[in-house]
């Protein structure tokens, strides 16, 4: 089948015969002549040559380092050249997510084997299709939580401060705490004081948004003792080599699948993973595809568990989701069945090593960690100086420092596009600074 | 035997009853594939909402005949939601200790008229 459907001038001549018009214009000779537009108020057309000068010029005030040392939240990982090829292809490009879904196996099939992938790395017994990025995913996590008895969420200290500001406008009916903190992890014992029974979920970044490895599996069992859900979002790539939220004892996994193997792309489009156990499963928004069979016995797809959805259930419906971001979670599992659970672990490693040696090197020169506490692939220092001095001596040397918390603070990362001499440089360029 | 002209059946016994939906109903939903229950020491108000039903393609709330107490929870139609569709008079949902009766409620023949 050919991959682009044109209209030749003989099918709009028999359009034109069944419908009995002569053009397009009489399509809309119902409209009213005085609100048509006679022309668009654009500007004259520039010839190809001249559009691409002028977009190229604008391209270029960018500035492209050559080493780039920040994260929180969307991270500069390798992606392998088949994914991005493949990620080209027209068929996956233009198609939009299906509606007469069972008509397109192929689509399905490829959602059904993403699924399964996501309870690969999370643990977990069944993932949605995916949900718009990892911010709204985790609101949504939360919200599957909320009940007639338990209106209340309570948020680990060190949480993303975009993911933050998207809680906010999803979670407005639902009364939001924060959990304390002891020397930048969740503080247990004040968590503790804060479980009661009419608390809905507790929920963990893992690794914090800070880098910092917590306590999953005690602050688990602490949730859990006052019948609380237990939400905790991961970094993927963390995943190749951290324990999974199911052994954790999470109830809902979710995660923003931007690290894996989709660019950082000036903040989307992203993915939102969601995946959950199977006591939660009817609470699940989102498309799911299933596995079945066909009435003749072959195997099929189809769109599953839609009496969750809100066409089915309308306003009683836990979510007016009914996407997905079709594309991204194709390349997605792209990705990862590129890289396998090997590969993934593999990068969780580099990650890990690069970050622990840019940490060292950078307390080498006088730039101490503001927390003493295990750490994946970010982490924060603290100076005297001023954090804008650092950063800015990086970037006069074409490197991209880590991001400002505050005027002292500043969250570093490093994954496994930076090289030994990327961070040997920067920790000589900051001891400069520093001294 | 009583009914809710919702479709739910009442069976009393002393200051228990037994709730379930009528067989016309079932029919009406088609298969059934989920029931979501309320839990033992739940409270439970007459002619509102207790329960929700759901077939392949349709989500329907069961109305309570009774205030009071949830006494029982019938793991068996929980487990195997498909018993309702089989024998929909004896599938009962909660056990209840009543603390009131619905006003509304029709007696069998009623019940049967108004379906007709």
């Amino acid at each position: 089948m050919s991959i682009y459907t044109p209209h030749t001038k003989g099918d709009i001549k028999e359009m034109f015969e069944a419908l009995n018009i002569s053009s397009l214009d009489d399509l809309y000779s119902m409209v009213p002549k005085g609100v048509l537009l006679d022309k668009l108020d654009l500007p004259e057309g520039v010839s190809q040559a001249d559009a691409e000068i002028e977009i190229k010029k604008m391209a270029g005030k960018n500035h492209i380092y050559s080493a780039y040392l920040r994260g929180n939240g969307s991270y500069y990982h390798y992606i392998p050249a088949v994914v991005r090829k493949m990620a080209e292809r027209s068929e996956f490009v233009t198609a939009y997510t299906p509606y007469q879904a069972e008509l397109n196996q192929g689509i399905l099939q490829s959602i059904f084997e993403y699924q399964t992938m996501i309870c690969d790395i999370t643990g977990m017994d069944i993932s949605n299709a995916s949900h718009y990025d990892g911010a709204t995913a985790s609101a949504e996590a939360i919200l599957m939580c909320s009940d007639k008895k338990r209106n209340k969420v309570i948020l680990a200290p060190f949480v993303n401060d975009d993911t933050k500001v998207v809680f906010r406008t999803y979670l407005n009916s639902m009364e939001i705490i924060e959990a304390p903190s002891k020397d930048g992890k969740v503080d247990l014992a004040g968590l503790s004081a804060l479980l009661e029974n009419d608390v809905a979920c507790f929920y963990l970044e893992q690794p914090s948004a800070i880098g910092i490895i917590e306590q999953a599996k005690e602050i688990g069992e602490l949730v859990h003792s006052v019948g609380a859900k237990f939400i905790i979002k991961s970094y993927p790539i963390a995943l190749g080599l951290i324990a999974n939220p199911r052994d954790c004892g999470a109830d809902i996994a979710t995660a923003e699948g931007q690290s894996l193997g989709l660019p950082m792309a000036f903040g989307g489009p992203y993915l939102g993973i969601m995946a959950t156990t199977k006591a939660m499963q009817r609470k699940l928004p989102g498309r799911i595809v299933g596995q079945t069979v066909d009435s003749r016995g072959d195997k099929a797809y189809v769109l599953t568990l839609q009496a969750r959805e809100q066409h089915i259930r309308r306003e009683k419906a836990s979510s007016n989701i009914c996407s997905n971001e079709a594309l991204c979670a194709l390349i997605t599992s792209m990705y990862l069945a590129t890289m396998g659970p090997e590969g993934l672990n593999k990068v969780a490693k580099i990650c890990v090593n690069n970050a622990h040696y840019l940490q060292k090197e950078l307390e080498k020169v006088g730039l101490k960690r503001k927390y003493d506490v295990e750490f994946f692939n970010e982490f924060v220092t603290t100076s005297d100086v001023l954090a804008n001095k650092i950063l800015n001596k990086l970037d006069q040397n074409d490197i991209l420092g880590g991001v400002m918390l505050n005027d002292f603070d500043i969250l570093w990362c490093a994954t496994e596009m930076v090289s030994k001499n990327d961070i040997e440089k920067t920790a000589k360029l900051v001891g400069e600074v520093l001294c | 035997m009583k009914y809710l002209s919702s479709h739910e059946w009442l069976k009393q016994n002393g200051n228990l009853a037994k709730i379930g939906i009528s067989a016309f109903a079932a029919e009406e939903l088609g298969d059934i594939v989920f029931v979501d229950l309320p839990e033992v020491g739940d409270e439970v108000i007459a002619n509102e909402t207790f329960a929700e039903i759901e077939s392949v393609k349709a989500v329907s709330e069961v109305n309570s005949p009774v205030s009071g107490t949830v006494v029982a929870v019938n793991e068996a139609v929980v487990d195997s939601p498909e018993s309702v569709n089989e024998d929909a008079l004896e599938a009962w949902f909660i056990e209840v200790e009543v603390t009131e009766v619905s006003d509304k409620l029709l007696t069998e023949d009623e019940y049967q008229a108004s379906i007709e």
